[in-house]
């Protein structure tokens, strides 16, 4: 297939993987102690597996599994959220499909739906515009979620219905900024990490300037990188040189995707219809620092969070992690997920206690699906 | 009730749209069933009874075993690029019978039909299904019609029976299955579920794709004659061919290496599956199967497939393992390996 198999060629591959075996030792990893090397996104998480390439590299190199998975990160107590929402009355609550099965304190949204509750999977924020036309009688409520990349389509969909005049839509905000918690995790004294891949979709929109402080005030480098096999392993073969050459730079290996200074009208979109947080709950993670967005309150009428009385602000406790789930500590790194104790027994992706078993892009769920032997390690 | 629940002639044919009438047992139901279903399935030559009445076949007489299934049917839509649910209800139950080693004779259908269906569909569908058993060579013998009110039902659900006969002497099963035995598919992977997913419009993709769906008795036949020692056979259905290797895997308590580059995947549905994060692997089928075959018949299963209309792009995917039991490793075409589980999670509802 045109432009894909380009990316996945083995004999290429074969030179990157030598390269990378000659790196390794110059920039500073031995067996004993590997270097970290931190993929912030999900979606290279699941391309890691997908291809092996854990299995792959030298075992004086080691991946730690980022925060880049917003299902993941979400708290239960916004799922409890949405499920409220989606109990009340004359309520249609669409949702992104991989967002079904995340657990709440109570129960999923999948749960919600089988008890007889209106949710509806969509593909897009749109479409959730277009069931609202559809049904001027209920109340359509769109689960937004996810990083810079989702933010600009939500955001437009808002300036569409509010353009519109579509008053029985409105938007459950939970988006989320990359570069917060990563300056978290850095400032965390328990991390030890030697360096990133960036993820490639949020940097398509936000650019790569974001990025600098990680290189400036944390001095390790950041490789912002595709979602192909090549573009991974050739992300890590400019970290590793970095590393060899004592550089901590943020540089762009996605360079035909990712516009150092990324969209700008995405970015005006963004600007328009969000204001920062002053803070937000990271499953795992905690309260992080203006690491959320909410909707602006000109355009309060399209926030759920003011119509449905939810949320931040709401009153409500925060939900608690089940006891024993350790998701915090596999996203901060510190463990890999077979080390959790309720890994591959209590929490497996049939049923899944915690959210990094959910969505194919979560650790755990990674680890489980394509972890090789190491599923027996963990039993 | 059954469709043969009359012998008078039928008095006209109904038009319009089902209605509860149609379901309750009077007049309206037997127009319905002589109108629409006996005139279709054109159910042989005797007078039709509330049963039908069967001569046991010579390979029954001669030492076979009568093989039996059932499946229903819901898919949506009704009508979807290369099939229809009648189609995948004849085929389907032919499929499960032919997997087994049987060779299928006799369907009876049962429908559940929505207030307000269009009679019309329900002509498409009872056709479709005769053009379909006459294709696999079986006879839909006896039915049965009920009506439910509007939202009791989605248009029309489907679910067939259907019993075959197995030759004396033919055995196969998952737990003949044994290491070194090679894996075969009879082609392309995925079709009918990026068909029925492209049909339904959702996506606003436009493609070529249509399902695969045929009967697999005619092709099994073939290939159990050029490879009588065949272990084990079955069709990659909902779950694709990753469920199925599993299930075999997990029957069988051996293990199976598969190479990801002998997959047979074209570029249409790579793209799609691409497009739409799906992996291939856990794609439906309806006209697809695997089977298991000794090394030393690898190429007869392989040649058989091939000159067969349903087995032109069959491929050796892989080989059985030792194990560990139930482990089904995928060597990528990258160099790497990995694990082809269960799928978990949203299996895509109403695909067949």
């Amino acid at each position: 297939m045109k432009y894909i198999d380009e990316f996945r060629d083995p004999a290429l591959a074969k030179n990157l993987f030598r390269r990378i075996e000659s790196l390794v030792g110059p920039a500073g990893g031995t067996k004993e102690k590997p270097l970290q090397i931190m993929e912030i996104c999900g979606g290279h998480t699941h391309a890691i597996f997908r291809y092996g390439l854990d299995k792959l590299v030298p075992a004086a190199l080691e991946f730690v599994h980022g925060p880049g998975c917003p299902v993941c990160v979400l708290p239960m107590s916004r799922v409890d959220d949405c499920i409220e929402i989606a109990e009340r009355e004359n309520v249609i609550f669409c949702t992104f499909g991989d967002a079904m099965r995340v657990p709440g304190t109570r129960k999923s949204l999948m749960q919600a739906k089988a008890e007889g509750c209106d949710i509806r999977m969509v593909y897009s924020p749109l479409d959730a515009l277009e069931l609202a036309r559809r049904n001027p009688d209920r109340d359509v409520v769109f689960f937004g979620l996810g990083f810079e990349t989702t933010m600009p389509a939500t955001a437009v969909t808002i300036r569409k219905a509010a353009a519109d005049g579509q008053t029985n839509f409105s938007v459950f905000c939970n988006h989320i900024l990359v570069p917060p918690p990563l300056r978290a995790l850095l400032s965390d004294p328990q991390m030890r990490l030697d360096g990133f891949v960036g993820p490639g979709h949020v940097s398509m929109i936000i650019g790569t300037e974001p990025y600098r402080f990680i290189a400036e005030e944390f001095g390790k480098p950041l490789v912002v990188a595709g979602f192909e096999p090549l573009d991974l392993l050739q992300a890590i073969v400019m970290v590793l040189q970095q590393l060899a050459e004592g550089r901590a730079e943020i540089e762009n290996q996605y360079a035909r995707v990712v516009p150092a200074n990324g969209n700008p009208h995405a970015m005006a979109a963004i600007e328009a219809v969000y204001e920062p947080r002053s803070s937000f709950d990271w499953r795992g993670l905690g309260e992080i620092d203006r690491s959320g967005v909410k909707i602006r309150p000109d355009y309060a009428a399209y926030d759920a969070e003011v119509k449905f009385c939810v949320g931040y602000g709401a009153g409500k406790a925060a939900g608690r992690e089940p006891e024993g789930c350790r998701c915090g500590d596999v996203v901060k790194g510190l463990i890999k997920p077979p080390a959790c104790p309720k890994f591959g027994g209590e929490c497996v992706p049939e049923r899944p206690l915690g959210a990094l078993m959910v969505s194919s892009e979560g650790a755990c769920a990674a680890y489980y699906q394509y972890g090789g032997t190491r599923r027996e390690e963990a039993a | 009730m059954t469709m043969a629940a009359s012998i008078v002639p039928a008095r006209r044919k109904p038009k319009g749209k089902v209605t509860l009438a149609h379901g309750g047992g009077g007049k309206a139901m037997r127009d319905l069933v002589e109108g629409v279903f006996v005139e279709a399935f054109g159910m042989g030559e005797a007078p039709l009874e509330d049963q039908a009445r069967l001569v046991p076949p010579e390979a029954l007489l001669s030492g076979g075993r009568l093989a039996m299934t059932t499946d229903g049917f819901v898919v949506d839509p009704l009508f979807f690029p290369g099939g229809d649910i009648g189609k995948l209800a004849v085929w389907g139950t032919v499929n499960d019978l032919a997997v087994g080693g049987a060779i299928p004779h006799w369907l009876s259908v049962s429908m559940i039909i929505e207030e307000g269906l269009d009679i019309e569909v329900l002509e498409r569908v009872a056709d479709s299904m005769r053009e379909a058993a006459d294709l696999a060579g079986v006879r839909i013998v006896t039915g049965d019609t009920k009506v439910v009110a509007r939202g009791g039902a989605d248009k029309l659900f489907v679910t067939t029976a259907g019993v075959g006969v197995i030759p004396a002497g033919r055995d196969l099963g998952a737990h003949l299955v044994q290491p070194g035995d090679v894996a075969l598919v009879n082609g392309y992977l995925g079709r009918h579920g990026a068909a029925i997913l492209a049909a339904r419009g959702e996506m606003m993709l436009e493609t070529a794709i249509e399902s695969d769906c045929a009967p697999l008795n005619g092709l099994m036949e073939a290939v159990l004659s050029a490879a009588p020692r065949t272990r084990c056979a079955r069709d990659a259905t909902r779950g694709g061919l990753a469920s199925l290797l599993n299930e075999v895997a997990a029957a069988s308590g051996t293990g199976f290496a598969i190479e990801e580059a002998r997959l047979p995947l074209e570029a249409e549905i790579r793209g799609f599956c691409e497009v739409l994060g799906f992996d291939p692997l856990y794609l439906a089928n309806e006209g697809r199967l695997a089977v298991f075959v000794p090394p030393d018949q690898a190429d007869a299963a392989l040649a058989a497939m091939r000159d067969h209309d349903h087995g032109r792009e069959a491929a050796v995917i892989g080989q059985v393992t030792k194990g560990p039991a139930g482990r089904v490793v995928m060597n990528t075409a990258f160099g790497g390996s990995r694990i082809v589980d269960m799928l978990v999670g949203d299996q895509l509802p109403r695909i067949c």
